[in-house]
């Protein structure tokens, strides 16, 4: 008999909708199984094999920019540039229409226009393109730049490498296939040459697209489950944690990167017990050290027998978490692991990257809680930081920041 | 993006060839029996763009889709970017190399069909640019066509590091 979930693994690629037959199937008993079984294969003989994955897209235009509640991507690049002196509020629109057009066109799966390598566009893998302002750009585009747009307060824990921060322009440009993302990035800073030069790139990565099950929280090299508790795109709750409501900025959000370095040798010398009370969950499941399941809540009340939390207080899920509903975010991270030199084998963290519609009243509050206190600081460096405004999507025939520039 | 109208103008145009085809009636059947519409009003531009250049020569490149029934000939373009514009061909020369020259008697994009204008092929020269080509800025053409009907359209200028072909009209 072949495998229950047969079905699911003779074709190539695996679409969301294969994926839920294949576990339907396996979910079921044996008898019932070989009948959806014969089923399947009879419809697989007949359908034409499914499209590769690299030929999904997602949609460029709309009321929000793509690639914030856009299902995390594998592969991620950051790209910060820095404004010509030069660059006014008529040149600006101009990089903005050209980018904008580049944008539009690569993410579903054409060539820029004179784009020198037309054949790297024709697998867009679900890319996105994301843009950010940082304060100059709204000041030079004679904008009202919100009050939290600008470097975050110091923390205590900073060891900030100043190449590693701030910038004008933010690029984040994501999807499943290296290749693509390098195209897309490449092509789009061409069009920023007349306008801007690059001031830092940080180049991330999560499991590759078909690796785990889609809808899996991702790991982070700590090998963490990361991103358990986020705001689930498609909810109200989403929409009032994320997009802004005020001004040119309506229908877009305010981003948080930071880049921060984790001691990957030293968390070497730390035991499981020790890994899993720095975070105050289970390893294997994520689950929280007070249940079994990876979205059990947390019972901070639960004590051990000689009265101490379950969930030690300065365990970084009990210290993230604030009493005020108000300072959530939303968490959307990469991966990255630069190589090592000499000794030093590994140069790793998290390109941490949070949404959030007010940085100031959601995110900061956030940080500074766990500035004061959070296990994991032991372990983590932040070494770059950078805020930027996310203007609202467009329409066809529109273009990215024109609420600001017109 | 750019000039959104004249490429669903140009699908349009498109479907409607595919349609004509389906139907077993080729395109020069239909003609028969209808009057030649002007020149200008069959063709649409895809996909235009013009190299950015600080002064003197640039060039212009897009895709003209011919929706007609009759081929029809570019006889020459103008833009108040620049003020002396030719049509070119590349070509090889007897030594086997490429070089571009105008072409005789214009540009001919046969019915139903797509004349690439590229770099490296056909393209519209500007020379003696009236002010700097800017990356982001748009520029606007209007062709001139045999039977002197007019097609206008609106490219985009941007930063292109190839097309560096230098043009001696000697
Ligand atoms: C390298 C640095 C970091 C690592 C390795 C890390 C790791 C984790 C892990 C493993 C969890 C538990 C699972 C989950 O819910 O995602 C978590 C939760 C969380 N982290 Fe971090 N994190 C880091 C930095 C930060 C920073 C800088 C912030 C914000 C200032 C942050 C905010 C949160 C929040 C809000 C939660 C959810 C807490 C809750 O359950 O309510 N983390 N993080």
């Amino acid at each position: 008999m072949t495998p229950p979930d047969h079905g699911a693994r003779a074709r190539s690629g695996s679409t969301r909708r294969q994926f839920l037959l294949g576990g339907a199937v396996a979910g079921v008993g044996a008898a019932a199984a070989i009948g959806a079984d014969t089923a399947l294969n009879a419809a697989a003989q007949e359908a034409p094999p499914a499209p590769p994955h690299g030929e999904q897209t997602v949609p460029f235009h709309g009321e929000h920019q793509a690639g914030i509640d856009t299902a995390a991507q594998a592969h991620g690049f950051f790209v910060a540039l820095d404004l010509h002196d030069s660059a006014d509020r008529a040149d600006l629109t101009r990089m903005m229409r050209i980018l904008t057009d580049d944008a539009a066109r690569l993410t579903q799966g054409a060539p820029a226009l004179a784009d020198s390598e037309p054949e790297l566009a024709a697998s867009p893998a679900r890319l996105t393109v994301t843009f950010g302002f940082g304060p100059r750009f709204v000041e030079r585009a004679g904008g009202s730049r919100p009050g939290w747009l600008g470097p975050l307060p110091a923390f205590g824990i900073d060891r900030l490498e100043p190449g590693l921060g701030d910038g004008d322009l933010l690029l984040q440009v994501a999807a499943d296939d290296p290749l693509t993302v390098a195209h897309a990035s490449r092509m789009l800073l061409k069009d920023t040459r007349s306008f801007a030069s690059v001031r830092w790139t940080q180049q991330g990565f999560r499991r590759a697209h078909g690796t785990v099950a889609p809808g899996t929280t991702m790991r982070n090299l700590f090998g963490q489950v990361d991103g358990t508790t986020n705001p689930a795109p498609g909810t109200t709750d989403f929409d009032r944690v994320v997009w802004a409501t005020d001004g040119w900025l309506a229908g877009g959000t305010g981003m948080v990167v930071r880049r921060i370095r984790m001691d990957l040798d030293k968390w070497d010398e730390l035991d499981r017990g020790g890994r899993e009370q720095s975070v105050g969950r289970y390893l294997a499941s994520g689950a929280p050290l007070t249940g079994t399941d990876e979205f059990d809540e947390p019972d901070f009340e639960a004590t051990t027998a000689i009265g101490f939390p379950v969930i030690p207080e300065f365990s970084h899920l009990r210290r993230a978490r604030s009493e005020n509903p108000d300072e959530r975010i939303f968490r959307r991270a990469y991966n990255y692991d630069d190589g090592g030199a000499g000794a030093e084998v590994s140069d790793a963290g998290l390109i941490f990257v949070s949404f959030q519609a007010d940085v100031d009243r959601q995110f900061v509050p956030l940080q500074r809680r766990l500035d004061q206190l959070d296990l994991l600081n032991e372990w983590t460096v932040p070494i770059g930081s950078a805020v930027f405004a996310i203007p609202p999507g467009c329409r066809e025939g529109g273009f990215i920041g024109e609420s600001l520039l017109t | 993006m750019f000039t959104p109208t004249k490429r669903n103008t140009a699908r349009l145009a498109l479907a409607l060839a595919a349609t004509l085809a389906l139907a077993g009636c080729t395109a020069a059947d239909a003609a028969d029996d209808a009057v030649a519409a002007p020149a200008g009003e069959s063709v649409t531009l895809t996909d235009g763009w013009v190299k950015a250049a600080g002064s003197g020569m640039s060039a212009a490149f897009g895709g003209l889709t011919n929706a007609g029934s009759q081929d029809v000939t570019v006889v020459s373009a103008t833009t108040e970017a620049a003020s002396m514009l030719e049509l070119h061909e590349t070509v090889e020369n007897e030594t086997g190399e490429l070089i571009m020259r105008e072409i005789d008697g214009g540009f001919v994009i046969p019915a139903g069909q797509t004349l690439a204008l590229e770099p490296g092929g056909s393209h519209i020269m500007l020379m003696d640019l009236a002010h700097p080509l800017e990356a982001g800025e748009e520029v606007t053409f209007t062709l001139t066509f045999s039977d002197d009907s007019t097609f206008e359209f609106t490219a985009p200028v941007k930063d292109y590091s190839g097309a560096n072909e230098n043009y001696d009209p000697s």
